[in-house]
């Protein structure tokens, strides 16, 4: 409901009681008011900013978390107020959509943060009254269209199996991916500009023929100039059925503008082609020669400005539009009033409309070549006239298509500057640096002991050593981890030695959950396959279907931290020195700290031997009766 | 009287139409002094202060003043005008056309009959409906039916009425809506109320009856408590 109802409700409520006396059945039961309070000032601290409100207004809008009473989970008891750790200076704008039932977008707060904190007090965004709405979808869109640019990027970069198909179609859109394509790429560029110097020079005249006349180069030698032609259009050929080839949707490719201008460009040779012979036709031939210039837009896939251009002139379409309706009116006009004009005048060039259209278009666009000229007084005055209406006529559509076009240019240069690999590769592994060294000091404080030191009673002296070397913060971290651990029975291993072991053991398949584990000496030679078997008999006895669903969860983990970028993810790793830590983390014995790796495609769980045991590799296992099991690798937060 | 005002009216458009052309020759920047001729009324409106509003009405010094705060959320200026009203009450019925009955609302609530609502108005009229006597109440119905305020319901008047509760349900009612049910309402009204069969309900009748009415009068009271 909108803002203000819950005020107006008593009154549509009093409204009620002129039904009474015309209805004819009994009423309801009026809901009791139970938590009549009085109206009362609340107060709501947003980061240190304290705002007040009556509860009133806030329950204007009861599906809102400010509304309902979901912000009894923030209410501090002590200082008696609502506290929310957020951004103020958005949540005025977000009071103030209680209190006057309208939602304003500022202009200077940034797009996401603004969708975040109206996602969090739970106000949909598409409230937003009408004269902020427009702002805040502009912003909207160019913040996807940045996202769906990154994402793309980023597809681009890694994609293990892709058909050959796929190969070529992406070699063929982005030269840089390797260097066949860029090869590619270069060779195509070239023979372009050979085809288009070689149409240009066919036409020079050179030399003289004894009958000292000029004649063109292209008649002079002209087998040269046929096999250059032949030459370029078969790499033409070649390349246009390659790409035909490699185009995931062989339709939509056909009718890409490209691809008609390959087309167009060496469909003139083959006609000639078959057409040599029949001499009527010839001169339709040499035109046809024509459209061989348009090899020249075939420039467009290797040059970014042209690309560019082309897509501002179509983005500009209205205003072209416009400036082609508005020139010809005032063509037509002027060309009338000229012609009528200089009627009188004798041996006048304004013999008809028509030729006076030449005239118009010539002074509008301040031509002026002076094969016409006016020559009475009143053809002169509108003469004067209409070269002053040109120029107005002419610059006013000119703005806007370079606005566009200096717009688009912009996104582009953004787009380039973030598709530059350098650059993105920089980004990440100084982001994933900083990570890298936040996750590791878990290990790092296992491997110094001091965990085990949190698992023993705590002397007061280990408590001291461990607030030196370790804030607050981060030892109750680190205890949440090793509360993790001790959980799930399975331990954290270390990123690049888990990769390693990856690759090794990606060769060897362990049955899993079958019975044969707890049997399997294989695993683990230390004591701590007792360990492992312990842990790994629960899981075999239950339910193929809950062991299913926990590895799932935990591949569900995975998949949620694998996608993303490893920035994203801070993977506590552990430093695997088998034989350091073997000597820290097992209690009972000596534990070679293992992961649970189940490997994509045998659906088997490996386990990570230790180097020391004897690990022969076994076949692959009896299929599973859940064979759908997916990469599950323990890296936790 | 009307040769004069079109005689008036063509030459402010001669006028304009002279100044127009003498800014265009001489050149001046177009400034919009046309509008300085128009000036926006707003009615500005304050209430009367709380003590006799208390006095006045049922309502407690903290009601009122809750009371209030909404109102002049919606309504800034302080009074409510018939279209506001009309919005405000199509809020709360949104399926159906609440127009009609909101207008009828809207002409039993404005007692002076400017055209607008005043915040008096509403608090005491709400007094009476929320916390007024049987009687009162009855006497506001009455008003309400009674569109013409001659002091009679006629058949007429309580078909609009009724029509316009009806609509306010909208289409989508099970069983469907008919023309038929409506009259038949209406009948079944006057041979309630009308006792002496004369075609009209009179405000003697009306009370007669309704207070005689068990239903009716346990009705009236089920919004004693909302505010």
């Amino acid at each position: 409901m909108a803002a203000g109802v819950a005020a107006w409700l008593p009154f549509a409520r009093a409204a009620a009681i002129g039904w009474m006396p015309v209805a004819n059945l009994p009423m309801p039961v009026a809901p009791s008011n139970k938590n009549k309070h009085q109206d009362e000032l609340i107060i709501l601290n947003v980061s240190g900013r304290r705002f007040q409100t009556w509860r009133n207004t806030l329950d204007r809008y009861p599906d809102t978390l400010l509304g309902s009473s979901e912000k009894e989970f923030f209410f501090n008891e002590e200082t008696r107020e609502y506290f929310f750790d957020r951004d103020p200076d958005v949540f005025r704008s977000i009071l103030n959509f209680y209190r006057t039932g309208k939602l304003h977008y500022p202009r200077y707060e940034c797009i996401s943060a603004y969708d975040e904190e109206l996602a969090f007090f739970g106000i949909i965004p598409e409230i937003i009254s009408d004269c902020c709405y427009e702002e805040y979808k502009d912003r909207k869109r160019e913040n996807v269209e940045r996202l769906m640019d990154d994402l793309e990027d980023n597809k681009d970069s890694k994609l293990p199996n892709m058909t050959f198909r796929e190969t070529m179609w992406r070699a063929f859109e982005n030269p840089h991916t390797s260097t066949m394509a860029l090869v590619f790429y270069y060779v195509t560029g070239f023979f372009i500009a050979i085809s288009v110097i070689t149409n240009v020079v066919e036409t020079v005249p050179c030399g003289y023929m004894p009958n000292q006349r000029d004649i063109p180069c292209g008649e002079r030698y002209t087998e040269a100039f046929f096999c250059m032609d032949t030459a370029c259009v078969m790499i033409f050929t070649v390349e246009y059925l390659m790409r035909l080839f490699a185009a995931p949707s062989r339709y939509r490719f056909m009718r890409s503008v490209m691809s008609i201008i390959d087309v167009v460009a060496i469909l003139p040779y083959y006609i000639g082609l078959v057409m040599t012979n029949n001499e009527d036709v010839s001169g339709a031939f040499v035109t046809l020669r024509v459209f061989r210039v348009f090899r020249i837009f075939k420039f467009s896939r290797h040059s970014q400005g042209l690309r560019i251009l082309g897509y501002t002139l179509k983005s500009c379409a209205s205003e072209l539009g416009f400036l082609l309706f508005s020139l010809t009116m005032a063509i037509i006009i002027f060309a009338t009033v000229m012609f009528y004009a200089e009627k009188g005048s004798s041996s006048s060039k304004f013999t008809s409309i028509p030729a006076s259209f030449w005239y118009t278009i010539v002074t509008m666009t301040t031509l002026g070549y002076g094969d016409m000229v006016p020559k009475t007084i009143a053809g002169k005055i509108f003469g004067s006239i209409c070269s002053l209406s040109g120029v107005l006529v002419i610059a006013l559509p000119v703005p806007v298509i370079v606005s566009n076009f200096s717009r688009i240019y912009h996104q582009n240069q953004r787009a380039d500057k973030r598709r530059a690999q350098k650059v993105q590769k920089a980004r990440l592994s100084r982001m994933r640096i900083t990570k890298s060294g936040s996750s590791s000091a878990f290990p790092h404080s296992k491997r110094n002991g001091l965990n085990q030191s949190l698992e023993l009673t705590g002397s007061l002296e280990e408590d001291q050593q461990l607030k030196k070397t370790t804030s607050l913060l981060e030892s109750q971290h680190h205890h949440l981890l090793h509360c993790l651990e001790k959980t799930t029975n399975h331990e954290f291993v270390d990123e690049r030695l888990y990769e390693q072991g990856y690759l090794q053991t990606a060769l060897q398949n362990f049955p899993s959950q079958s019975p044969s584990l707890s049997s399997e000496e294989g695993i683990t030679g230390t004591c701590c396959s007792q360990r492992t078997k312990k842990s790994m008999q629960p899981l075999s006895a239950t339910h193929t279907h809950s062991h299913t669903h926990n590895l799932q969860e935990l591949s569900a983990l995975h998949i949620q931290c694998g996608e993303q970028q490893p920035l994203n993810t801070s993977r506590s790793s552990l430093n695997l020195m088998s034989d350091e830590s073997g000597s820290l983390n097992c209690k009972s014995s000596g534990l070679v700290t293992t992961a649970i790796i189940s490997i994509p495609t045998p659906p088997s769980n490996n386990y990570r031997a230790s180097p020391d045991a004897p690990t022969p590799p076994n076949p692959d296992a009896p299929p599973l009766p859940n064979p759908g099991t997916d990469v599950v690798k323990i890296s936790a937060l | 009287m009307k040769m004069s005002s079109r005689r008036r009216r063509c030459k402010r458009q001669l006028i304009k139409f002279t100044q127009h052309i003498t800014r265009f020759i001489t050149g001046t920047l177009s400034s919009d002094n046309e509008d300085e001729e128009q000036e926006s009324m707003t009615e500005r409106y304050h209430p009367e202060n709380l003590e006799q509003l208390q006095s006045q009405t049922h309502f407690s010094r903290q009601e009122l003043q809750l009371l209030f705060r909404g109102f002049k959320n919606d309504c800034p200026s302080g009074v409510v005008n018939e279209d506001t009203f009309k919005n405000i009450y199509a809020l709360f019925f949104p399926l159906g056309d609440s127009s009609k009955y909101a207008q009828f609302l809207f002409n039993a609530f404005d007692k002076d009959k400017n055209g607008s609502l005043s915040f008096e108005e509403l608090v005491c009229d709400l007094s009476v409906l929320l916390r007024g006597s049987t009687e009162e109440k009855l006497n506001w119905a009455f008003n309400l039916y009674d569109i013409n305020s001659d002091g009679q319901i006629t058949k007429e008047e309580m078909l609009d009425i009724l029509k316009s509760i009806y609509d306010l349900m909208g289409k989508s009612v099970h069983p469907r809506l008919k023309e038929e049910a409506v009259r038949q309402h209406v009948r079944m009204f006057f041979q309630k109320m009308d006792i002496n069969q004369d075609g009209v309900v009179t405000i003697e009748e009306f009370m007669d009856c309704c207070q005689k009415d068990e239903d009716i009068m346990q009705s009236l009271k089920i919004f004693d408590n909302a505010v």
